[in-house]
């Protein structure tokens, strides 16, 4: 049962949305530098609309159902963020505006500011970046420039965890950085003496994430930050996994020299099909005068009953803006709506019970599951999709049957140092009878696994579209349903 | 597994030809990958190649690799067809699968076809 | 006010079934001296005061609906954005969900996507469209960093027109400083009179990438055909930074022989918040795709026999190539990429020609009624789309105290980024602006003159 895609449905001569005639008189074109057709679909307002709802019957989502994909932090997206991110004091204002007139959008980015300096303990924080990953080019774009101006040009290397998500390597990368892989220990950590034999003076630092990509929180974390310290590096966390330190843990506190957060994971903007996100980043104060600019300051101080006039500050070292404009705006004003509701008891409270969460599920899945590193883990663990009673039978099968159960599946394959990895997030938001029917599915797939294998191979059964041929998609590609004219004469 | 005796092999899951020259990645390597969907060929005729130096980049559906050199030597010859027809190197990683060919080649230090298939049966889990 | 659904009988039973006493108990390896600080923080809200409270922030700006009347553009338009836009991206079904991993249960994402994908190109003229980058400067940074790895290194030069927004430019050097590229022609102090045949003599054997905009950013709308032609004789690539509205109207850079195509989506049916969050758009040939950064969206089937769609070419991305992935783009813009292929099938070929031609009629009007204001007169000769410089004879910041006063926000200040154009603005009008308006403006500035 498909859908055709929006130039099947199209059909000349059919107009949706149209504007008024001039109201000025009308000049001539420039000939010569027109194009001849436009060749954009044909449709009538119904059309579009009946499109996109019936291609919306095909998606899974969180708010329809449970989603607990492990570092991706699938929280509930309040409603209330979409009404005032959508308040048209927001959501038309220019971002080139001259500051008297945004006054209320200056004030929103400096408190947001202020109120995630105060979550993690950072001196200084830049709303810039657009997503983890951009926030992560910079912050190793920052760590490169704190040592380039102290005349440590030796420093190229990163240190990053066997378990780290690829966008650290990659980022690291980007930078010119080589990158260094340390290992983990048998209970997951950072193993200390491989770290410790990495570190020196060719060190830029270490990329950690943490709690770790396993779920666990570092056991040896204060030792790691001070190894990495010792040699002269810096400290760069990976804000990912956040949802389960607010109000638990401030990273600066620790030791950790800058890092990013993830807006769409831990506070709860949505994640839109892949993006927008926001990547803001925060540093200590020897990192301040790097961030890319502008931030937003106080440029006249407030007197009694005046407030202050807010604008933009370039910071004195800026590595320099990393995209136009001052960064993910809309989703800035979804945090401030959470962050504001929650206030400090609330935000410790989604920690408490995402860890609580995971705990839960961790505990009804033992001994049917194996779970490597058998520990009290943070929001998210990892269990391994495979036993040694049900050959052949793949972590991947068992999250394609989950989806006959009515849940997304965990992540598969990440991170790479667990077998058939399965990770599991649940997040605060959802309720023990959903994670009760979670883990009941689970456990009803290990029996299936070897009783009825096919079942799981070939999975789903359930849902409107089954397993896809992606070899085909990548070897036979067809990625536009709209081609120019000699496309095939090349 | 298919190792042909006739050809030497890298513990990165290379084969080289001490006959033709030619080198390229094994059938366990392709098996790893499974389907492969795109080869660059990253050095010139002309260049000369070390081990430890990368000849092609190979994507498949789910993984990417880098392929290297697997002896010394320089690049006399690149095969064409592997980039329009990456399936290739799944089907025939030894034939029509050949990457390079070198000249002048020093094949010290590789495992011979019984080495390799012990090698490749000590990784399986 | 919290979205935790807990009940304290279940999470005691919670608790019992972990085998620990409290919450406490589960966060035993948080270093002690550190674990659970005060968070200085104001007390919680419930949604109604959280509600009056945004509010009132957002009163505290004046926006381009209700408080004034925008000529001002500059890399962002206000344009009209169709009602079913937003009425679709706030189906939870869309904007709830996430990177379609799981194809069998994505399908929506999926289809739009490519439904997107090939829209962009349709604009565009290209053959191949990523899912999106995070917005028009970023995207041309990736530009240079996809044409380094086409080269495989061997050419680290990326020419950059000075014509290019000074702030994708400046994006660019912050991006250049963690690669091995040399920058050349970004200098606001070049010859700006001259057309882009200027920057042929800097392109050479070692440039990678040559980027120039379309129109630039003084609005001026140049044929690259030729200057194409000639990077290409040097072996250069050539990305060309579009603005999407006016492709509705002008010879698209495809046509021109570009190798990549990209720029700002926000004119698609984005509102400007302030500035973000926004939509890069990147296009290239097939030729070049697998250097290309950046979620794509193929075709396939499934098991059944159904047309379906799917990631594809997964393996040229971080998490599978991790430090020898070209880009470590992971998030992109997905529900604004949705929006830009809601609005452009809303409006269809009809629709987008008619914002264009109303853009450019509106905006050749004022620029007439400007250029016979005394002391006024527009800056270029060259053809423009809907932005044209004008040459004030007062500072623009005066200028436009006295346009904010009337409660008109006026064109961008030359000034600021190329020292050659002080008294320099940048006027942008679009569909939004009536006659009457752009009449009132017209009177203001001439009456600035007076002063």
């Amino acid at each position: 049962m498909t859908e055709p895609t929006i130039y099947e449905l199209s059909s000349p001569g059919r107009t949706g949305v149209t504007f008024p005639n001039p109201d000025v008189p009308c000049v001539q074109l420039p000939e010569n530098l027109l194009r001849k057709d436009l060749p954009l679909p044909e449709l009538a307002e119904v059309d579009v609309v009946r499109h996109y709802i019936n291609l919306s019957k095909y998606n899974y989502s969180v708010d329809g159902g449970f989603y607990p994909l492990g570092s991706c932090t699938m929280k509930y997206n309040p409603k209330i963020n979409e009404d005032t991110a959508r308040l048209p004091g927001f959501a038309f204002t220019h971002p080139l505006q001259p500051i008297e007139t945004v006054q209320g959008n200056l004030a929103l980015m400096y408190t947001l500011q202020e109120w995630l300096k105060e979550i993690t303990g950072f001196t200084a924080l830049s709303l810039q970046p657009a997503a983890g990953a951009h926030g992560e080019l910079t912050g190793v774009l920052i760590m490169r420039a704190y040592h380039k101006d102290r005349g440590d040009v030796k420093r190229i290397k990163m240190l990053i965890p066997d378990s780290a998500h690829g966008t650290n390597p990659a980022s690291s990368a980007m930078s010119s950085l080589e990158v260094v892989q340390v290992p983990s220990d048998a209970r997951g950590n950072v193993d200390l003496a491989a770290l410790k034999a990495a570190c020196d003076d060719t060190t830029v630092g270490l990329m950690l994430t943490n709690p770790n990509t396993l779920g666990l929180f570092d056991e040896h974390l204060e030792q790691v930050i001070k190894i990495v310290h010792d040699c002269g590096g810096l400290v760069y966390g990976d804000g990912a996994n956040l949802n389960a330190l607010l109000g638990i843990l401030r990273p600066a506190d620790v030791g950790i020299d800058v890092m990013h957060l993830n807006l769409h994971k831990t506070f709860s903007t949505p994640h839109g099909g892949g993006g927008p996100g926001s990547g803001p980043v925060g540093v200590t104060e020897k990192l301040a005068d790097f961030l890319p600019g502008p931030l937003v300051g106080i440029v006249e101080e407030g007197a009694d009953d005046e407030p202050p006039l807010f604008g933009f500050v370039t910071p004195k070292k800026t590595i320099g803006r990393v995209k136009a404009f001052h960064g993910h705006f809309g989703m800035l004003v979804r945090a401030y709506t959470y962050i504001a509701m929650h206030g400090p008891d609330g935000l410790r409270q989604i920690s408490e019970y995402a860890v609580l969460n995971a705990n839960y599920i961790k505990a009804r899945l033992k001994g049917v599951y194996t779970v490597p590193f058998d520990r009290i883990c943070m929001h998210e663990f990892v269990a391994e999709g495979q036993w040694a009673d049900a050959p052949g039978i793949r972590a991947l099968d068992v999250a394609k049957r989950l989806m006959d159960y009515d849940f997304h599946p965990p992540t598969n394959y990440f991170p790479l140092i667990v077998h058939e990895a399965l990770m599991i997030e649940p997040t605060e938001t959802e309720n023990k009878g959903t994670l009760d029917a979670f883990s009941d599915a689970l456990i009803k797939i290990a029996a299936e696994a070897k009783a009825t294998p096919d079942l799981l191979h070939e999975a789903p059964h359930k849902t409107p579209f089954g397993r896809m041929d992606e070899v085909k998609a990548a070897r036979e590609l067809v990625l536009c349903c709209w081609l120019p004219e000699d496309y095939d004469k090349k | 597994m298919n190792i042909p005796t006739n050809l030497k092999y890298t513990k990165t899951d290379e084969w080289f030809d001490p006959a033709t020259g030619a080198m390229g990645l094994s059938d366990y390597a392709q098996g790893q990958l499974s389907d492969i969907v795109f080869v660059e060929i990253v050095v010139g005729i002309g260049e000369t190649v070390e081990p430890g130096k990368a000849i092609a980049s190979v994507e498949s559906v789910k993984a990417a690799a880098e392929t290297y050199a697997s002896a010394s030597g320089k690049v006399v010859a690149v095969n064409e067809d592997l980039s329009g027809n990456p399936e290739i190197l799944n089907k025939d990683p030894y034939n029509r699968g050949w990457m390079v060919k070198v000249e002048g080649a020093d094949a010290s230090g590789l495992m011979d076809a019984a080495a390799y298939t012990k090698y490749c049966e000590e990784r399986a889990h | 006010m919290t979205y935790i659904p807990h009940s304290p009988k279940e999470r005691e039973a919670m608790l019992a079934a972990i085998g620990v006493k409290s919450l406490e108990d589960l966060f035993k390896d948080i270093p002690a001296r550190h674990r659970f600080p005060k968070l200085a923080l104001p007390p919680a809200l419930t949604e109604m005061e959280a509600a009056a409270e945004l509010d009132e922030l957002s009163i505290g700006n004046e926006n381009v609906r209700t408080d004034l009347v925008s000529f001002l553009g500059a890399g962002a338009y206000n344009h009209y954005i169709p009602a079913a836009v937003d009425h679709i991206l706030r189906r939870g079904e869309f904007y709830t969900a996430y990177t379609p991993y799981q194809p069998e249960i994505s399908q929506g994402t999926l289809q739009a996507v490519f439904e997107y994908q090939s829209l962009i190109c349709a604009l565009t003229g290209m053959e191949v469209s990523n899912a999106s980058h995070y917005d028009g400067a970023t995207a041309v940074a990736e530009a240079a960093n996809m044409a380094y790895a086409q080269f495989r290194g061997k050419r680290n030069k990326v020419v950059i027109s000075p014509t290019v927004h000074p702030q994708y430019r400046e994006t660019m050097r912050t991006y250049v400083q963690g690669m091995n590229l040399e920058l050349a022609g970004d200098d606001p102090k070049a010859n700006l009179e001259a057309g882009p045949e200027m920057l042929e003599g800097l392109v050479d054997e070692n440039t990678a990438l040559l980027i120039v905009q379309y129109p630039d950013f003084f609005g001026r709308v140049y044929d690259f055909t030729s200057l194409i032609e000639r990077a290409h004789g040097k072996g250069a690539l050539v990305c060309v930074a579009a603005n999407p509205t006016a492709l509705a109207l002008f010879k698209t850079p495809g046509e021109m022989g570009a190798d990549i195509v990209v720029g700002e989506g926000q004119p698609l049916g984005i509102p400007l918040s302030f500035g973000g969050p926004y939509l890069g758009f990147f296009t290239t040939r097939k030729q070049y795709i697998h250097k290309m950064a950046g979620r794509l969206v193929g075709e396939t089937v499934d098991n059944r026999g159904q047309r379906a769609f799917v990631l594809t070419l997964t393996a040229r991305e971080q998490h599978i190539k991790r430090e020898r992935a070209i880009s470590n783009i992971c998030s992109n813009e997905g529900l604004l990429a949705l929006a830009a292929a809601v609005y452009l099938s809303l409006l269809g070929q009809t629709g987008l020609r008619q914002v264009a031609e109303l853009c450019y009629h509106k905006a050749h009007y004022a620029a007439e009624k400007i250029s016979k204001i005394k002391g006024y007169s527009l800056c270029f000769d060259a053809p423009f789309f809907h932005e044209f410089s004008v040459c004030c004879p007062k500072p623009v910041v005066k200028i436009n105290e006295t346009l904010l006063e009337h409660g008109f926000l006026g064109g961008y200040d030359l000034g600021q980024d190329y020292p050659a154009l002080k008294d320099h603005m940048l006027i942008a009008v679009t569909e939004m602006n009536t006659r009457e308006e752009i009449d009132a403006l017209v009177d203001i500035l001439a009456e600035v003159n007076h002063d």
